[in-house]
């Protein structure tokens, strides 16, 4: 509580910030209660659910285990900066509509962002993922409502038809 | 006949799903209200003990404590569904669960840091965690406000059932084979994905007390926040945020809940509690544990001639509506195929670990099972095919059942023949299995209401209809949405109807001060109850509506077609919001509106709970197909073939969701769940080592829905909700007996059960069943 803050500078969503932040601040708690994007979820601060899943330099994380800190210099994005204006949803959202992957939606958010990942994974390495690979990325996510199968059809579904 | 659907019976994604999978959703973790506190709870550090003392001094020091709540002078009503829970505990601690003390400060960090300043003195006592030594008579009493002595001639009995119908005496003589068994059930949880929470918000200027708060049941849940904090009902307005899952376990209001709120009145301020992961685990509600001693016999033909069946119910520290599930039980052994006698008794025992609570199934998981193994056994015995048995003893359309259930429609042969097909039980079952990796085929049924249950005054459910001059609709319902997806069957329905676009039909539900009454979520009657309800309001703003466009066509007593935002007749058409318009401003003024209060036609139980309870019933059957690994035990779900009667299906997605999403939970209840108890402490409480299933684990899923076109259902539909999880781990403890030739008498079914499964075998090499 005491500890001294740090200055930071990051992108968040598109935008350049600074900002000053204690060194024992989860990222998690950072996004939520400093920038106030509620969408980032907490659903276990264990590092077990995967509901608080963001993105650091593309790379999907739980942000309930990562030093707020550590984001100096890197870019973050957290499920707001999926929407714009011009697009409010991203086709994976519209994906996970079409299939009917939402339930209470309280792991929705963090199931887009390591699918957005693992699609960018998928094409810099110039392939298709199989069936049972979608499911693999998406395992270090807990989901009580859907039974996971409409989530992994909506994943698969973006990532072997999106247009390479 | 059936007039042609437009929408019902189409896949319509979720009405706010864009919300939710955009993060812009506000779950009750996200409010945030101007000058609002944070609030902790200290719990107990002991299972049983005395409290001698509690001192909270160094914590009030602390610069941004607000308030320390305690036991002391606080004049409050007990809760829970026998009001034997005081909401902090003074004197003495009955599970590791008890609430001692609790602070408001400024910031999360400091309520924390000022729990752990409060300093209680105990003196233990040796607690009490085996039901069945709770109900000796030298036990000591362990819930002091339990009546159990005076009720049930028992200290520690909270609550007991007792059933029965026809000739047990002669239906056991007339018994060709009898299996007794005893099956048992550990606690398991919901693992909503949004932990336990409330935001309490107290005017001291009005006295009014608002509550942000994630209830399955408003209404209920207003009365007994009233009870327990002795306020007027009406001057507490509860507001229903986004859910992060309920599946049954927001059906009690805890004490976390009165809580927050008395913090809120001491204070003057806004106050938020929010349970962590490890509390969610250690403090909200539980499956109820349970010993079942079941006997059930079947004559030489096939026939099922009785059932008896003694149950003891391990109802933790306090009672919950958890207690109750016997209700539902009691059904499933009565009426569960056809059966000509049935004995049941069912007692719930104090003890000093959790309370349970309710979670969806409601006891029906636990009897289900008992139940189906019970059959396998003696179709083995038998020497008659386990799906022949079934078949033989289904329920029928017409039916009425010893406990005076009746089966108006009923799906319960077809769906046993449709899985029985689809999975070629028949062929697999008989298949013997050698080597390494064994299959195995498991085939169970249930029967669960699907039409509300009368257990309150009411089983009603209000609707308010409002029509705008844009033509937009605006549907109060009483009824709440807890992810389940009811919202967007209501919406469905009134597109249907009225011929209004999703896009401009908006749901109200979350508010008490707006909606009205409803009795809440549960037993699977949501869409049936407030379906039906808003059918009746739509019927009555139809009128109005019908009467004004006859009279801007200028044609009367016509067919009224409703289209495409169009209210069309005699070759004519007119705009709906254009008919609204002349209604608000034409002469006389009047406002397009409608209310409806549906009540089903089901009856109250009389004392003997004979009656028919609810306005349908939905019946399923389930294959398992596993693949068992003998060398390290891990039992492997390749397929599940469910078949279920829903009546009508309406929304075919939303239902294939609730059928996943229930067979997951149903799977992980077979296989890995379960929490695990030392003295009356949880020893696992967290995601790693609590197994819940991921993606990985999923099995192929083969759903064939029943329509049995049920009249009392809006479109002839049944409740849903709850019967995909309810006969999964039957099915699957049957398949894995199957597979390896060992039987199965708990859940769940771990890799080290399996083994010790099959090194029991193999010791014994013997021919018969080997039993762990
Ligand atoms: S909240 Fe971070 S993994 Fe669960
Ligand atoms: S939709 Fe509720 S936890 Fe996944």
């Amino acid at each position: 509580m005491d500890d001294k803050l740090i200055k930071i500078s990051f992108s968040l969503n598109g935008k350049s910030l600074t900002k000053n932040v204690s060194p024992s601040l989860f990222l998690i708690d950072f996004i939520r209660d400093e920038l106030k994007l509620k969408g980032t979820k907490p659903g276990c601060r264990e590092g077990e659910c995967g509901a608080c899943t963001v993105l650091v330099n593309g790379v999907a994380i739980n942000s309930c285990l990562f030093l707020a800190i550590n984001i100096h210099g890197k870019e973050l994005i957290t499920i707001e900066g999926l929407s714009s204006i011009e697009k409010p949803l991203h086709p994976i959202q519209e994906k996970m509509l079409e299939h009917g992957a939402v339930q209470c939606g309280f792991c929705s958010t963090g199931i887009v962002l390591t699918t957005k990942a693992f699609d960018d994974e998928c094409r810099s390495d110039g392939k298709i993922p199989s069936r049972q690979e979608v499911k693999k990325s998406l395992e270090g996510h807990l989901c009580r409502c859907t039974g996971y199968t409409k989530i992994v059809d909506a994943a698969e579904d973006y990532l072997t038809h999106s247009s390479f | 006949m059936d007039k042609k659907l437009k929408i019902i019976g189409k896949s319509t994604s979720k009405l706010d799903g864009n919300d939710r999978v955009s993060g812009r959703s506000v779950y009750g973790h996200d409010i945030e209200l101007p000058n609002m506190l944070y609030a902790k709870i200290l719990r107990s550090k002991y299972t049983c003990a005395k409290i001698k003392y509690i001192d909270c001094s160094k914590a009030l020091a602390l610069e941004g404590v607000e308030y320390i709540l305690t036991a002391k002078n606080l004049d409050v009503n007990m809760i829970g569904y026998k009001r034997d829970h005081p909401i902090l505990k003074g004197e003495t601690v009955n599970c590791q669960r008890d609430e001692i003390a609790a602070v408001a400060a400024t910031s999360r960090e400091i309520a924390a840091k000022a729990v752990s300043l409060i300093k209680v003195e105990y003196e233990e006592i040796k607690g009490i965690y085996d039901p069945f030594e709770a109900l000796k008579t030298e036990a000591r009493k362990i819930n002091l406000n339990g009546q159990g002595e005076e009720k049930f001639g028992n200290k520690n009995i909270a609550e007991s059932f007792e059933y029965s119908h026809g000739e047990l005496k002669s239906m056991k003589k007339l018994s060709k084979v009898i299996v007794s068994r005893r099956y048992q059930f550990p606690r398991v949880t919901h693992c909503c994905m949004g932990t336990s929470n409330i935001t309490a918000d107290y005017s001291i200027i009005d006295g009014k007390l608002t509550l942000y708060s994630s209830t399955q049941v408003p209404f209920l849940y207003q009365r007994d926040m009233a009870h327990a904090l002795k306020m007027e009902p009406s001057k507490i307005r509860i507001i229903q945020p986004i859910i992060g899952g309920g599946f049954g376990s927001k059906l009690d209001m805890l004490p976390f809940e009165p809580i927050c709120a008395l913090l809120s009145i001491k204070t003057g301020k806004p106050v938020q509690l929010l349970y962590s992961r490890e509390e969610e685990f250690i403090a909200s509600p539980t499956r109820q544990a349970m010993v079942i001693d079941l006997t059930s016999g079947v004559d030489e033909k096939g026939k099922f001639t009785f059932r008896e069946v003694q149950i003891t119910m391990d109802n933790g520290a306090y009672t919950s509506w958890g207690a109750t599930t016997p209700f539902v039980m009691m059904q499933a052994y009565s009426s569960l195929y056809q059966i000509a006698a049935c004995k049941f008794q069912a007692d719930a025992v104090y003890t000093n670990n959790p309370n349970a609570g309710s979670f969806r199934g409601y006891g029906n998981p636990q009897a289900t099972f008992s139940i189906e193994r019970n059959i396998d056994l003696m179709a083995e015995e038998l020497g008659l095919g386990k799906d022949e048995i079934r078949l033989l003893n289904a329920n029928f359309p017409g039916e009425i059942t010893g406990q005076g259930l009746l089966f108006k429609t009923c799906g319960a042969k077809p769906a046993l023949l449709k899985v029985i097909e689809e999975s070629n039980y028949k062929m697999k079952n008989r298949e013997k299995q050698s080597g390494r990796y064994r299959r195995g085929v498991g085939l169970a049924s249930m029967l669960h209401v699907g039409g509300g249950a009368k257990i309150y005054r009411s089983d009603g459910c209000g609707t308010r209809l409002k029509l705008d001059h844009y033509g937009f609709l605006t549907i109060i319902t009483g009824s709440s949405e807890i992810g389940q997806g009811s919202e967007t069957v209501l919406a469905m329905i009134a597109c249907e109807e009225l011929g209004i676009p999703l896009t401009h039909i908006k749901v109200i539900n979350s508010d008490t001060d707006v909606k009205p009454w409803d009795v809440g979520v549960h037993a699977s009657r949501t869409s049936f109850v407030a379906g039906n309800s808003l059918l009746g309001a739509i019927s009555i703003i139809k009128q109005k509506l019908n009467s004004k466009a006859a009279q801007l066509m200028g044609c009367k007593n016509s067919d009224f077609v409703y289209e495409n935002g169009f209210i069309k007749a005699c070759e004519k058409e007119v705009k709906i919001d254009k008919v609204v318009r002349e209604m608000h401003f034409g002469n006389p003024n009047k406002l397009c509106v409608a209310e409806y209060f549906f009540e089903p036609t089901s009856s109250f139980q009389d004392k003997d709970f004979k009656g028919d309870v609810s306005g349908n019933y939905a019946f399923a059957s389930q294959v398992a197909e596993v693949e068992v690994d003998t060398y390290t035990g891990k039992v492997n779900v390749i397929n599940m073939y469910v078949s279920q009667d829903v009546g009508r299906v309406l929304n075919p997605m939303g239902l294939q969701g609730q059928i996943e999403g229930g067979l997951a939970t149903g799977l992980g209840y077979a296989l890995t769940e379960e929490m695990i108890y030392e003295d009356g402490y949880l020893t696992n409480p967290s995601f790693h080592e609590y197994k819940l299933l991921t993606a990985m684990d999923m099995p192929e899923v083969h759903f064939y829905p029943i329509e049995t076109m049920d009249e009392a259902g809006p479109y002839g539909s049944k409740g849903a909700g709850e019967a995909p999880l309810i006969p999964t781990a039957a099915a699957i403890a049957n398949a894995v007996s199957n597979a390896l030739g060992v039987e199965f008498l708990s859940v769940p079914l771990t890799p080290e059960k399996v083994l010790k499964a099959l090194s029991e075998k193999n010791n014994h090499k013997t021919a018969n069943s080997q039993i762990l």
